[in-house]
């Protein structure tokens, strides 16, 4: 038997993700890809493996099947146990055959990677192996049950070991952007008053945009204009002044004013922040955004450090060993 | 805006929109569709993507392999101090199109609004040359430049539901092909059986941005005997190669 790698449980909102189907976007084709390309990178380098399963605050439970597996994981601070046993929130695994590898939603990050080494054994579409839920490209959304065949393993560590991945630190610093490409249909004082609100993220915030809400921004000079291409980061603001962060699963193209753009570097971060959290922004020229980009895309290709797991993961694992044994003897 | 010379608007520091113009027009379009033709021609290192719509030409770039300034440089050396040519299609797909009602579920709806009766709107949607300005929304969206002017028709104020596969339909001053049903504030006015897109068919996509289009009109028998060979993975529009 192939080796797979059973979904146990997923919640709503968990894809396979590649980089992206690039190269389509003159037919309408929207790229997908990661929502936090270095927390993907960090996963699927330390794996080996050429696409992640993208989880999302649902949180999803995989058992390993026909082999042990070498399994990666990095993301959000999301609560990750490995047969129980809690892990830190980027690490490196063997998934021996039958073992359980459960991640729930954590402190905080919206969304965590999970890379296996190896190949999964299913045909890209349109060059990708992206899921794309709206135009219905890529695999469906994963559910209870579904099972990923991989047509080669990756030799997996000999004990689970944590991943140091500096560049995923959560941090409350604001979200960098570059004005434009429509930020003369605004005034100047809207402008500002974009730049200087505390935004937090709407409830209805999915891979397809952030709601974000805040005061009402206004337009100077109407907001229709004719379509035109998006990026991801695009910060749009449509009729009612309210605006929408466009995200890895964005339309092609739009037709509403995109007032600023948030540098690569940032978009990760911005990506890991749940409905409800707060955030603020700053403006920056090119040359400062793509000097954050450098510095950061220079530490996502080192990749992350590998490192045993410390004291305190121990000390963690055995509490929770030790609660378990708790319970086993209090219903002795 | 002088339209010869583009703007460079950054869209974050890895994109950037070089707009030629802020309306849908021929020959706004026909100038950014000559941009995209010589960039993908140039292959310019760093340079990952262009994305043409109406009016400007979405480039996606690798700032860390090509600057700004230099991918700046490059356009203004392609696009010249003239300006950069208008282009011209090189091929004309005549695309099968039913206009019968049961097929075109809005076009007494659409008549009615502009002052016209079914078959005459039928009649000028079949009769006009159209070009491929872009596809946007969703895969295989295809907007099509050269609407008569009799037949542009304000956008719905809420949308209608799905579209039935290969819709065409006109809103504003332009018709569409759409691929997969959606909601539209648009107005259905024909059906065709061609596929615009089809992942069992190599390639996938057929008419590119810049293609010319003509509508040829069919009767409903003949949609239902296209509509099988299309389904199996045969092209049912006809395809000319024009320079």
């Amino acid at each position: 038997m192939n080796a797979r790698l059973f979904i146990e449980a997923a919640g709503p909102g968990v894809t396979i993700q590649d980089e992206g189907r690039f190269g389509l976007s003159r037919y309408g084709v929207t790229p997908a890809g990661p929502m936090d390309l270095g927390a993907y990178l960090a996963a699927t380098r330390a794996a080996g493996a050429d696409s992640a399963i993208e989880v999302s605050l649902g949180g999803v439970t995989l058992r390993a099947e026909g082999a042990t597996l070498c399994v990666a994981v990095a993301g959000g601070d999301f609560d990750i146990r490995l047969d129980g046993r809690p892990m830190p929130p980027a690490c490196l695994l063997p998934l021996a055959e039958g073992a359980r590898l459960a991640l729930r939603a954590g402190p905080s990050g919206a969304w965590c990677y999970v890379a296996v080494g190896g190949t999964l054994a299913f045909a890209p579409t349109l060059g990708s192996r992206a899921t794309h839920a709206r135009s219905g490209l890529g695999p469906k959304p994963l559910a209870a049950d579904d099972a990923l065949t991989l047509a080669e393993t990756a030799a997996p560590p000999l004990e689970p070991l944590a991943l140091a991945a500096p560049w995923l630190a959560a941090s409350d610093a604001p979200i960098r952007l570059v004005l434009g490409p429509q930020a003369d249909y605004f005034a100047c004082d809207e402008i500002d008053a974009f730049l200087n609100a505390r935004w937090r993220i709407g409830a209805r915030s999915d891979r397809m945009a952030y709601r974000l809400e805040g005061p009402a921004i206004r337009h100077r000079r109407g907001h229709d204009i004719v379509s035109d291409g998006v990026a991801m980061g695009a910060i749009q603001i449509p009729g009612d002044g309210a605006p929408l962060a466009l995200m890895a699963d964005r339309q092609p193209t739009g037709g509403y004013p995109k007032i600023a753009t948030v540098i690569g570097a940032d978009l990760g971060r911005l990506a890991q922040l749940r409905p409800g959290e707060d955030l603020s922004f700053r403006a920056v020229d090119w040359e400062e955004a793509v000097a954050a980009r450098r510095a950061y895309f220079a530490a996502v290709e080192a990749g992350a450090t590998r490192e045993p797991l410390g004291a305190e993961m121990t000390t963690e694992s055995l509490l929770a060993e030790n609660l378990v044994g708790g319970v086993v003897n209090a219903r002795d | 805006m002088d339209d010869e010379t583009p703007r460079f608007l950054d869209c974050g520091e890895a994109a950037l929109s070089v707009e030629f113009g802020d309306s849908v027009d021929p020959a706004v379009n026909a100038r950014v569709l000559a941009l995209d033709e010589r960039l993908r021609a140039a292959s310019l290192a760093g340079l990952r993507e262009t994305t043409p719509t109406y009016r400007a030409l979405f480039l996606r770039y690798e700032p860390l392999e090509i600057s700004r300034a230099a991918l700046i440089a490059a356009i203004e050396a392609l696009v010249g101090p003239a300006g950069v040519e208008a282009s011209q299609p090189a091929v004309r797909w005549t695309i099968p199109c039913c206009y019968d009602p049961e097929f075109a579920e809005d076009i007494g709806e659409a008549a009615a609004l502009l002052g016209q009766t079914a078959q005459s709107l039928a009649k000028l949607h079949a009769g006009a040359d159209y070009r491929a300005y872009m596809y946007g929304f969703a895969p295989g969206w295809c907007y099509l430049g050269g609407l008569p002017q009799a037949l542009a028709i304000p956008r719905r104020v809420s949308p209608r539901g799905p579209t039935p596969p290969g819709a065409t339909l006109i809103g504003g001053a332009l018709s569409l092909i759409a691929a997969n049903p959606m909601p539209t504030g648009w107005y259905v006015v024909g059906r065709t059986p061609e596929r615009m897109f089809a992942l069992n068919r190599a390639p996938p996509f057929l008419v590119a941005p810049g293609d010319a289009v003509r509508f040829e009109t069919i009767d409903a028998k003949t949609f239902l005997a296209l509509d099988a060979r299309a389904c199996a993975g045969e092209t049912v529009a006809r395809r000319e190669t024009l320079l």
